[in-house]
């Protein structure tokens, strides 16, 4: 029997969807919700897209990727959760999905947050500052080993120090590692080993466990036992990837308890090895500093000549001078020699008493000329002397007087008388004949 | 004599001989001296690393809570 067709509204499948959507929506905004997740998948959007189930339903949900960067852990699939989403219908396929903005994993989630908050009291207080960090003895013979005594860590740790450093000295403190009242255990080994005084370094050790396992390690009291302890403190607790409080306070962290041993022990071996090399190197460098002393001897030596054989250079050399010597100076003898020969060859040669003679000759010829123009001048002066004479004796007041001319002068003072005016009466004169002279006095002038 | 001292500083003070030894700057005097350390460095590093005993204790607390040191059994055969 066919249903009748319905004469009210006819809904699209959109408009259905949409209708849906907003009632879902509105009625469900933001959500608490806990399941198990399973079909885990992130595609390379980087969104994670999984089902959330528990046991009679499943529901598909996501958790985008802006929202997983705030998650401090990892999401996988058969983890039991809990967390904050919206509920969301995808129109195109007719899904609902929750859309999730957190995730806490639970039960842990509030260990992790205690954890994530002291780890942040004890940073703050300064315990993870590397200024605190005690050094690591490099070998240390005393070890004390905190840890369960029936335990693998114990084991690994025995092992390890066996095979690195067999003959050191292992202090085991046993102590519950896990439930009620561990804490206190380890703490008190702590304090009982710093009392003790007896060993270098203490190795505080757990194997793998959950986080509520670890939770000893995680306490605040731990934490200040380890910090305040004067012995160096290496831990190794659980796997690679576990940190504990403990970790972050101590001052060596071992990934695992076997690595705890390893850091705190050197392999006796490499020490060996080391010492060996050392001890070889040193004779090798002493080896080749005595070899290298005796060349330089050796060469030294052979630079070295005996005063002897100086001795026999310095004649060779002498002899050899001497003998140079010799022959330079016979060739300086032999060059003069020659060269005054040459000179004295070239001095007395017949050009030279030619031009002697001529200049001889030479002189004679001008003395002759000489004589004889002296001769000439002689003879013409004569001449003109007696010429002269002639002409001097015809002009003298002798021959003037000798023809009855007389001259008349004063008796007094020999003056001539050339004019009657120059004549007083009474005056005596002088009268000059050519042969004699008269003295008379003035009678008359007639004038 | 080398003075008692910790297997580090003995090593230490080898490596450091060593290092001038091979740097050539030693007088023969000096490197005598040297080497005589240095033969007794190594000597007692070795003689650190073989004398010391194995033990393995056990500390722990009886009923009245007295220490008890007992003698730890290594029941691991393997090296």
């Amino acid at each position: 029997m066919m249903a009748e067709k319905p004469t009210g509204h006819i809904h699209t499948v959109s408009t259905l969807t949409r209708e849906i959507k907003t009632l879902l929506e509105e009625t469900y905004p933001f959500i608490w919700v806990c399941g198990e997740i399973s079909n885990y998948s992130v595609p390379a959007s980087g969104h994670s897209y999984f089902t959330l189930k528990d046991q009679q339903a499943t529901i598909q949900a996501v958790m985008f990727k802006n929202q997983k960067l705030k998650l401090r852990f990892n999401l996988e699939a058969g983890m039991k959760v809990y967390g904050l989403a919206r509920l969301s219908i995808y129109e195109p396929r007719g899904t609902y999905q929750l859309i999730f903005e957190h995730i806490e994993p639970e039960g842990a989630g509030s260990f992790q947050i205690a954890f994530e908050q002291l780890k942040r009291k004890l940073s703050d207080k300064g315990y993870f500052d590397p200024k605190f960090k005690k050094p690591i003895p490099y070998l240390p013979l005393n070890i004390c080993i905190i840890t369960s005594g029936t335990g693998a860590a114990l084991k690994d740790i025995i092992h390890i120090s066996k095979r690195r450093f067999s003959n050191c000295r292992l202090e085991i403190l046993p102590v519950k590692v896990q439930g009620d009242g561990a804490d206190i255990e380890i703490i008190n080994a702590i304090h009982l080993a710093n009392q003790r005084q007896k060993a270098e370094v203490i190795l505080l050790a757990r194997g793998g466990g959950s986080l509520e396992d670890l939770s000893a390690f995680n306490s605040e009291s731990v934490a200040e036992a380890v910090f305040q302890s004067k012995i160096p403190i290496i831990t190794g607790v659980g796997h690679e990837t576990d940190f504990t409080i403990a970790d972050f306070v101590a001052d060596l962290r071992a990934p695992t308890p076997s690595a705890a041993a390893e850091l705190a022990l050197p392999d006796k071996r490499i020490l060996i090895q080391q010492v060996f090399e050392f001890r070889k190197r040193l004779d090798k460098s002493m080896a080749s500093l005595i070899s290298n002393l005796r060349h330089t001897r050796i060469s030294l030596l052979s630079r070295l000549k005996s005063p002897e054989m100086m001795i026999y250079t310095h004649r060779l050399k002498l002899e050899d001078l001497e003998l140079r010597l010799n022959r330079q100076i016979k060739a300086y003898f032999e060059y003069h020699k020659e060269k005054i020969q040459w000179l004295s060859d070239s001095l007395y040669s017949k050009t030279i008493k030619k031009r002697i003679s001529d200049q001889q000759q030479h002189v004679k010829m001008l003395s002759d000329k000489l004589a004889h123009h002296f001769y000439v001048l002689f003879q013409k002066n004569k001449t003109k002397l007696i010429e002269l004479a002639s002409k001097l004796d015809v002009l003298s007041p002798l021959s003037v007087l000798n023809r009855g001319y007389s001259i008349s002068r004063f008796v007094l003072n020999k003056k001539i008388i050339t004019d009657s005016a120059q004549v007083k009466p009474e005056d005596k004169l002088e009268t000059i004949l050519f042969k004699g002279r008269l003295i008379s006095t003035v009678e008359k002038i007639d004038g | 004599m080398v003075k008692k001292q910790s297997f580090e500083a003995s090593l230490k003070e080898l490596e450091e001989i060593v290092r001038e030894m091979e740097s050539g700057d030693l007088s023969l005097e000096e490197a005598v001296k040297k080497y005589e350390t240095g033969i007794k460095q190594a000597k007692y590093c070795n003689d650190f690393l073989n004398t010391t005993e194995r033990k393995i204790i056990m500390l722990t607390k009886d009923n009245e809570g007295s220490l008890k040191e007992e003698i730890f059994k290594d029941d691991s055969n393997d090296i």
